[in-house]
C-alpha cells in the first residue's frame, strides 16, 4: 500500500501515545500475528498489514483525538482514485445487485470462497435502502431516499464516490470498509452505487 | 444401533404430552459435499409412539424434516408412571426404540 | 434440510405488506421462530453422547476423562466451565474448556495433540467428540454464574491481549471485533449485535455459548465461533486453540463476570 510522506510524521506525532500502552501491544501484536495457521500463504498472512488509519484507529479504540481524527481524514483523502473517464455516476441496475451481494473475500481452510466467487459492497449488511429489501442491518444509518432528499447535483455525486471509495476521508475511524482503498470495489462498480444512492429511478429513490 | 432419542412425557388432567428429540443426519438426497457429488439420501420414514403398547401416533416423515427432529404431541389418556415408547425407521432399514415412563 | 422451517420463515416474511410495518412483523416472528425451537434444543443430543464420552474409557491408555481436571479439581465439573479460562499451574499457561479437554485427552488418555484434535468441530457425516464433550461439560454449568476475575497475572495479561485483539482493525473490509460489537443496539442484516464491550452484552453472548446452531445443525463451542467470526472478518485462520482465541475468551468472559449461564443455547 502506498504510503504518503507526512504518514512518517502522523507515526511520530502519534508515538507518545502509543508509548504508554507500548508493553502490552508489542505482546499482543506478537501473540496475535503467531496464532496464525503458519499454512496460510503470505498473500493472506498480508491482510494483517495496519495502514496508519487502521493503526491508530486501533490504538484509540475508534474514538481518536481531534488532530489525530484531522490527520487520518486528510490522509485518508488523498487516497481516492476516480474511473479514468470521470464520470462518477453509473447504471442504479448494476448497483442494486452489487449493493445486495455479502460474498467474497472469505479466505482460510473451513470455507473458503472459491476463486472469483463475486464481491460486492454488502451495503444491506449495515444499511437500509430500497423500500422493498426488509432484511436490512442498522449498523449505518439508514440511506432510504439518498438522493430524493440530497438531489443529484454533481457535489452530491462525488460525495457518494469519495465516501464508498475512502469513508475514513469523512468519518476517522468509522465502521464503513473503505472499499476503493482496499480494491474490494473498483472506480467503475463505485460509479454503479452511486447511482443506486441518486439515481431518481433507483427504488433507493422510491417507495 | 442409531444414537438414543431424548423424550420428556407428562400427564396432565388426562392430557398426556410427549416432546422426542431424534438423533438423526435427515439427509435429503439434493446436498452436494465439498467435492460436488451427491450425499445419498438417508432420512427418517416412520415414526410411532405406543402407550402401554397401544399406539397413540403414527408419522411419515420425509425430507422436508430437518436434522435431529423435534416432534412435540399430545394424547388423551396417560398417567404418571405409564410406559411411553416412540419408535422409528428411516429408508436405510436403521431403526430406533426409546421408552420412558410419564411423569 | 432446513427446508422445512426455512419455507415456515419465507411465508412469514412474503406474508407481510408495507415496509414500516414489515420490519416490527418479521422481528416478532423470527423471535416467535426462535422461541419455538428453543423448546426443544437438539444440543441436549450432544450432551448426552458427550456425557458417554467423558465416561467412556478411551484411547491408548483406556481411562476415563473422571479424572479431568478442568480447574476445580479431578472430575468436577459443576460450574468449571463458567469459571474458564485460568491460570493452571501444572502447565503453566492460562487455558480455556478446550484446550484443557485436550490436555486432558493427551495426557491421561494416550491420544496425540493431532488424534485428539483432528475432528474439532464437526461437518454433515463427520462428528466430533470435542464438540459433544464440550457441550456436555458447558451444561454442567448452565445456572452458574460466570467467574473469571483474572486476577493472575497471566490471567490479567492475557484479558489485555485479548482487549487488544478485540479493537485490533485487520483485513481488506477495516473490521476489527468493536465494528460489530462494539455498540448497543445494532443489527447486520435480520441478526441483532450484541454489544460484548458492557457485562450485559458480553453476558448474553459468553452465557449462551456452548450452542445449537440450527443453520449448521449442531453445536458449536466458543473457538469454534470465534475462528469464523476471523473468517467472515475476512482474516486469515488461526490455529485451533491458538493463544489469540485463549486472550479473547479471557477478555470476554472477564466483562461478562457475574451473568448466569444459560447453555447449551441455540441460535440461528
Amino acid at each position: 500500500m502506498k504510503k504518503p510522506l507526512f504518514a512518517a510524521s502522523l507515526a511520530l506525532a502519534s508515538f507518545g501515545a502509543h508509548a504508554a500502552g507500548n508493553d502490552i501491544s508489542a505482546q499482543a501484536e506478537e501473540i496475535f500475528r503467531s496464532s496464525f495457521r503458519s499454512d496460510n500463504p503470505k498473500y493472506w498472512m498480508t491482510r494483517l498489514d495496519q495502514d496508519d488509519a487502521m493503526r491508530l484507529c486501533s490504538q484509540y479504540k475508534d474514538n481518536p483525538p481531534p488532530k489525530v481524527r484531522v490527520q487520518i481524514e486528510k490522509a485518508q483523502r488523498a487516497t481516492i482514485r476516480y474511473p479514468v473517464d470521470g464520470k462518477l455516476i453509473g447504471d442504479w441496475k448494476e448497483g442494486e445487485k452489487l449493493a445486495a451481494v455479502g460474498t467474497g473475500g472469505h479466505i482460510g481452510f473451513i470455507q473458503p470462497d472459491p476463486p472469483g466467487r463475486l464481491r460486492g459492497g454488502n451495503c444491506y449488511a449495515c444499511h437500509q435502502l430500497a423500500a422493498k429489501e426488509v432484511a436490512y442491518g442498522t449498523i449505518g444509518p439508514s440511506l432510504q431516499h439518498f438522493g430524493k432528499l440530497r438531489g443529484n447535483s454533481d457535489e452530491i455525486i462525488k460525495y457518494a464516490y469519495d465516501k464508498i471509495y475512502n469513508s475514513n476521508t469523512f468519518n476517522a475511524c468509522t465502521n464503513m470498509p473503505r472499499f476503493g482503498l482496499h480494491n474490494w470495489l473498483t472506480p467503475e462498480q463505485i460509479t454503479h452505487i452511486v447511482a443506486f444512492l441518486v439515481d431518481p429511478e433507483s427504488p433507493v429513490n422510491k417507495d | 444401533m442409531a444414537d438414543p432419542m431424548k423424550i420428556r412425557a407428562s400427564a396432565k388432567e388426562g392430557i398426556t404430552e410427549v416432546k422426542v428429540l431424534m438423533s438423526h443426519e435427515m439427509e435429503t438426497g439434493q446436498r452436494k459435499d465439498s467435492s460436488g457429488n451427491l450425499v445419498p439420501a438417508h432420512f427418517i420414514t416412520e415414526v410411532s409412539a405406543e402407550h402401554n403398547g397401544k399406539q397413540v401416533l403414527a408419522a411419515q416423515f420425509g425430507t422436508a424434516i430437518s436434522k435431529n427432529p423435534y416432534l412435540a404431541f399430545k394424547f388423551k389418556g396417560g398417567a404418571k408412571g405409564d410406559k411411553l415408547a416412540v419408535s422409528w425407521v428411516d429408508s436405510k432399514g436403521d431403526k430406533r426404540t426409546d421408552e420412558v415412563l410419564i411423569g | 434440510m432446513r427446508t422445512g422451517l426455512h419455507a415456515v420463515l419465507a411465508a412469514v416474511v412474503l406474508g407481510i405488506g408495507g415496509s414500516a410495518l414489515a420490519q416490527g412483523s418479521t422481528m416478532d416472528e423470527i423471535t416467535k421462530y426462535r422461541e419455538m425451537l428453543a423448546d426443544g434444543n437438539p444440543a441436549e443430543l450432544l450432551e448426552m453422547k458427550g456425557e458417554e464420552l467423558w465416561k467412556k474409557p478411551r484411547g491408548p491408555k483406556n481411562v476415563s476423562l473422571e479424572q479431568c481436571d478442568m480447574g476445580l479439581g479431578p472430575g468436577k465439573l459443576d460450574g468449571a466451565y463458567a469459571q474458564l479460562p485460568r491460570y493452571f499451574a501444572d502447565t503453566k499457561k492460562v487455558m480455556d474448556a478446550e484446550s484443557r479437554l485436550v490436555h486432558c485427552m493427551v495426557t491421561q488418555q494416550g491420544f496425540s495433540e493431532a488424534e485428539a484434535t483432528r475432528n474439532w468441530f464437526s461437518k454433515p457425516g463427520r462428528n466430533s467428540d470435542i464438540e459433544s464433550l464440550i457441550t456436555y461439560i458447558g451444561g454442567k454449568s448452565n445456572g452458574a454464574k460466570i467467574d473469571v476475575p483474572a486476577r493472575h497475572p497471566e490471567e490479567a495479561r492475557m484479558a489485555k491481549v485479548g482487549e487488544y485483539i478485540f479493537y485490533r482493525r485487520s483485513g481488506p473490509q477495516d473490521f476489527s471485533c468493536a465494528i460489530c460489537h462494539g455498540q448497543e443496539g445494532k443489527r447486520i442484516r435480520l441478526q441483532d449485535l450484541g454489544n460484548l464491550t458492557t457485562r450485559a452484552g458480553a453476558g448474553t453472548a459468553m452465557g449462551n455459548w456452548p450452542s445449537y446452531r440450527v443453520s449448521q445443525g449442531t453445536v458449536w463451542t466458543m473457538q469454534r465461533r470465534l475462528i469464523d467470526c476471523m473468517r467472515q472478518a475476512r482474516w486469515p485462520e488461526p490455529n485451533y486453540l491458538a493463544d489469540s482465541i485463549i486472550a479473547l475468551e479471557v477478555f470476554l468472559q472477564k466483562t461478562a463476570s457475574g451473568t448466569v449461564m444459560q447453555t447449551p443455547g441455540i441460535k440461528r
